[in-house]
């Protein structure tokens, strides 16, 4: 068996692929953070509770409509972004004009009734989501069983965060994204309609965590804490990788996904804690986090 | 607008003089029973809704109106958490007047109300938590363990599988009382054996549903065992788990405590072969068939298991004893009542004839099962071939090993 | 003599009517919850009401407070006296590192840094061994005061709390309406002014945030005495939103409002508890209704009804 500083290879490597498909989530949680702060200004404290939607609605989809993995993967963030554009119209579109603490304590009260009226209907012990045929069983890859669902899941995620920066960085619609985020004002001078942008970037940072939903279901079985789980070290990935940036908070995510596998390797008991180590030395050096710009 | 303010405060003032003490104006005395369980979280299989209609199908059997008893059953969810539930039972005894407090799964909580219920002096007979402490060194003289314990999980199902060659373990354990408890007693019996123990992961409970890292460190450990200490729907997702990694190709998996409302959850597919100990399965015998054909109609959908029966039998003797004492001393004094349970022999469809020990222990059999193939199963919840019984006297931590304070020996 | 304005006496005096007659009416355990909670607000609205930093962390401190007093009494066998002011300084200790940390931003990121801040303690109390995990500490005897009176008496137990609450309410007080007080509000109201006046800022902050966290700890610490427990429920962040929701509701930088807030919240989980998650919809449901048609909160709108400041 090959051993690394002491450590037996298999096991090596195995936390680390583990710790990638933890980042692949952060990155795309914290994607569709950082998206609708730069358009809103507002801390959507109701993402987690949106994540778990995801995973519910497809869970939904498959038990009472009978529809599969592979349509839910479209559905789910499809239907849970409509439901965040009709939250934005209805309740968080009144909180523009105050402080931003106000935005950040409602969707916080908006995230306890969705996770409340779940663990209601459905109890807190979790319900099981099968992994869909097509992706079942395990790859030999030498070191260890890699699952396949596992594998896709990394894949996926990849994809899903690239996309989303392409378009944001590379389309003229991101263009005006980009350029409302830098002064709406004038953006809407020149004849765009910004708050229909900044609905559309809501539902669009909704349907990223609804979509990382779908993908969690079959390995966190999907319940009502599942999203209260992985939000609180999501927000402190986005104060490292510094708020409003893109490609920084992808990079940042699974940065810190396989530096959390890593530590479980060498000193398990600090697995759950690095991530806000890394944000307090991060606040001594850089306040503003890696990938910030200057306030 | 001005009205609406006021009649704003006024509900606010209502609702803060709801919590009057109520004057208790009955004329006979009412005994009262507190199942506490979880009834949304891991455990709400195994304990949950099931356990307060097992409790109220005792009232039924034993036929309290006919015999002259007032009897009222409530429950509460207490969600696992110990302070939670040393809240609910405080209210319960100073306020509602409980006499006697049932099920309470999860160690921590049990181990917290243990000193409640002796403040107090009420009853608790506890059918749902496991760790052995209850008898031995957190021993009450208000305290009956009714069902199992970790001991006898641990001598059933852990001195079987070393014996048939697994001596090399390696534990996922849930980080509490419960799971620690149960790791260090069959870590005793695999040491006795010869065995040895590798290592340990432990996970945080409750909230943990992913466990694929600590069964990458468990494959890369070597084990021949993958001992799980942990118990409902933990158990079910660890296996599960396992299997996707391919941990059942390499390692042997040993559910320490499970109940075949996790078999049923699992599925015959998965779970088939694996051995595991209960005290009490549906279709051992006449008499626990009959009591289940009575039960199910209210639980369609989830068959009894032995912490259940536990609520069942435990309630039964428990109200026999009140009768026999009278309600109105019962409900004066907790040390009596268990004491003189103790006295009295027990039995019912669900154990048969069992004897509560000095330090609260009841001497319930204890079956060690193997899971039935696909094939097998012929009928509904079909699922369990007994390999081995162990009697009663036989099956739990001797009586001076335990270190209970109140016993004199 | 504590700078109280009239109206704000005549409060005073029908809060300090209600405190000594409600032992006889209601459950004393429930009203010492509805104490404790309401010190613990009273502190946390010192930082967001004064100087308008919102922490989202505010648990670490009292549930840091509640493991020291509960560890203290379990197993050194100190005073409840000695243990109640071990937390107390165990909270400010905290308090000075993470507020150290965290006062280097504002706003949003404020928030979101006791947050995480608060989250990496709850995951050392979780590890740590001292805190017994899961279990958290247990069967705490609640012993006696100054070695003198036996606190194991609900009701000597209840006049015992309600003393700490209205210590600890006239402390803030006093804390608020010193100069130092007035330094912080000028913060509050426009800190580029205020540093441009030579005030250290960071320094003013940093000082309230680490008397807002010692009283904390004291609450926690006088919570671990009551039940007898503390677990890892005091240090989750379910209880710092909770801390959020009783000030807003009772009014974010009134002087009276946490302790409205912490009746209203406290009945409210009492009386829902039966109804399982039905206590988080109610409360998110409250919150949503807070921020968007009830800002000021339950004293805050009643002080503008009669136009005075409570």
């Amino acid at each position: 068996m090959i051993t690394i500083f002491g450590i037996p290879g298999p096991l090596l490597f195995g936390q680390l692929l583990l710790g990638l498909i933890n980042g692949a989530f952060y990155a795309m949680l914290s994607l569709g953070l950082a998206v609708i702060f730069g358009m809103l200004n507002i801390i959507n404290f109701a993402h987690g509770a949106l994540f778990m939607m995801g995973a519910f609605v497809s869970w939904m989809l498959l038990n009472y409509l009978d529809i599969g993995y592979f349509p839910a993967l479209i559905l789910a963030p499809l239907i849970v972004g409509i439901f965040g554009i009709i939250l934005e119209k209805t309740i968080i579109s009144r909180l523009y004009k105050l402080d931003h603490l106000y935005g950040l304590l409602l969707t916080f009260g908006l995230a306890l009734v969705i996770e409340g009226l779940f663990r209601n209907a459905y109890g807190s012990s979790g319900m099981p989501y099968r992994i869909p045929s097509v992706l079942q069983g395990a790859a030999n890859l030498g070191f260890m069983y890699l699952p396949i669902y596992r594998g896709w899941v990394v894949l996926a995620a990849l994809v899903v965060c690239l996309a989303t920066w392409a378009i944001i960085e590379k389309t003229s619609l991101g263009a005006r994204l980009r350029a409302a985020t830098e002064n709406a004002p004038m953006v809407q001078a020149f004849g765009v309609d910004v708050p229909r942008l900044i609905t559309l970037t809501y539902g669009g940072g909704v349907a990223l965590a609804a979509f990382a939903g779908v993908l969690a279901a079959p390995i966190y079985s999907v319940n009502p804490n599942m999203g209260s789980n992985f939000i609180n070290t999501v927000f402190a990935v986005v104060v490292i990788g510094g708020m409003g940036s893109i490609m920084g908070s992808i990079v940042t995510g699974f940065a810190l996904g396989v530096l959390e596998g890593l530590t479980k390797v060498f000193y398990p008991q600090a697995s759950a804690t690095v991530v806000f180590l890394v944000m307090v030395i991060v606040l001594l050096i850089r306040p503003r986090g890696l990938f910030g710009r200057a306030a | 607008m001005t009205l609406t303010r006021r009649s704003a405060l006024t509900s606010v003032a209502a609702a803060a003089t709801l919590p009057l003490i109520r004057p208790a104006r009955a004329q006979k005395p009412v005994i009262k029973i507190g199942v506490l369980n979880d009834q949304s979280g891991p455990y709400a299989q195994t304990g949950g809704k099931t356990s307060v209609v097992c409790t109220q199908q005792a009232l039924e059997d034993f036929g309290v109106a006919a015999k002259g008893l007032n009897v009222e059953v409530i429950s509460a969810d207490h969600q696992n958490k110990p302070d939670l539930a040393v809240s609910i039972v405080r209210q319960w005894f100073d306020r509602d007047g409980v006499d006697m407090l049932l099920d309470v799964p999860t160690s921590s909580v049990a181990l917290a109300l243990q000193s409640v219920v002796r403040e107090k002096n009420k009853v608790f007979l506890n059918s749902g938590a496991a760790s052995s402490a209850l008898t031995g060194a957190q021993c009450s003289p208000n305290f009956v363990h009714w069902t199992y314990d970790t001991y006898m999980l641990a001598k059933s199902t852990g001195g079987a599988m070393v014996k048939a060659g697994g001596d090399a373990w390696y534990f996922l354990t849930a980080d509490y009382a419960f799971g620690k408890q149960l790791q260090s007693d069959t870590t005793g019996f695999i040491t006795a054996a010869g065995g040895k123990v590798l290592g340990a992961a432990q996970y945080p409970f409750p909230g943990t549903t992913d466990f694929s890292s600590f069964l990458v460190q468990a494959q890369s450990s070597g084990a021949k065992v993958l001992g799980l200490a942990n118990a409902g729907g933990d158990t079910v997702n660890s296996i599960k788990q396992a299997n996707e990694f391919g941990l059942n190709n390499s390692m042997k998996i040993a559910a320490l405590l499970m109940f075949i409302t996790d078999v049923h959850a699992l599925g015959l597919d998965v779970a088939h072969g694996l051995n595991l100990t209960e005290s009490f399965y549906w279709d051992l015998n006449d008499r626990t068939r009959a009591f289940t054909k009575r039960v199910l109609p209210k639980t369609p959908n989830n068959y009894p298991n032995m912490d259940h029966a536990g609520c069942y039998s435990a309630t039964l003797h428990y109200l026999k004893t009140v009768a026999d004492m009278g309600a109105a001393e019962a409900k004066k004094d907790g040390v009596a009542t268990v004491n003189r349970m103790k006295a009295m022999p027990v039995d019912d469809d669900c154990f048969g004839k069992t004897k509560i020990r000095e330090d609260g222990r009841n001497l319930v059999p204890s079956f060690l099962f193997e899971v039935k193939k696909p094939s097998e199963s012929k009928k509904p919840w079909d699922y369990y071939k007994l390999v081995v019984e162990t009697p009663g006297n036989e099956a739990f931590r001797p009586l001076a090993d335990g270190h209970c304070a109140f016993v004199k020996t | 003599m504590f700078g109280f304005s009239r109206a704000e006496s005549i409060a005073f005096v029908v809060m300090l009517a209600l405190i000594a007659v409600s032992p006889f009416v209601l459950y004393p355990v429930f009203l010492m919850r509805v104490l404790c909670a309401a010190l613990f607000a009273c502190a946390f609205n010192l930082m967001i009401g004064y100087v308008g930093l919102l922490s989202f962390g505010h648990a670490a401190f009292f549930g840091m407070g509640s493991y020291v007093a509960a560890w203290t009494m379990k197993f050194w066998g100190l005073d409840a006296s000695v243990a109640i002011v071990l937390g107390g300084l165990t909270g400010a200790a905290l308090g000075l590192v993470l507020g150290f940390l965290a006062i280097r931003r504002s706003g949003i990121y404020f928030a979101m840094i006791t947050l995480a801040l608060a989250q990496m303690v709850y995951f050392f109390c979780l590890e740590a061994p001292f805190t017994g995990g899961e279990d958290g500490i247990q069967q705490v005897p609640r012993g006696y005061l100054f070695g003198l009176i036996d606190l194991s008496n609900d009701m000597t137990m209840y006049w015992v709390t309600a003393a700490i609450f209205i210590g600890g309410f006239l402390l803030v007080h006093r804390i608020i309406h010193s100069p130092f007080g007035q330094v912080l509000k000028g913060i509050r109201e426009n800190e580029p002014r205020a540093t441009s006046l030579g005030y250290r800022t960071d320094d003013y902050k940093l000082i309230a945030f680490v008397l807002s966290c010692m009283i904390a700890g004291v609450a926690g610490g006088t919570k671990a005495l009551v039940f007898g427990i503390a677990t890892l429920t005091d240090v989750n962040s379910a209880t710092s939103g909770e801390v959020v929701l009783t000030t807003l509701l009772g009014g974010l930088g009134t002087v009276f409002g946490p302790a409205a807030g912490a009746l209203v919240v406290t009945s409210m989980e009492n009386y829902l508890a039966q109804f399982g998650a039905w206590v988080t919809v109610t409360q998110g449901v409250i919150f949503m209704i807070c921020v968007l048609a009830f800002r000021r909160g339950i004293i805050g709108e009643l002080g503008a009804f009669f136009k005075i400041s409570l």
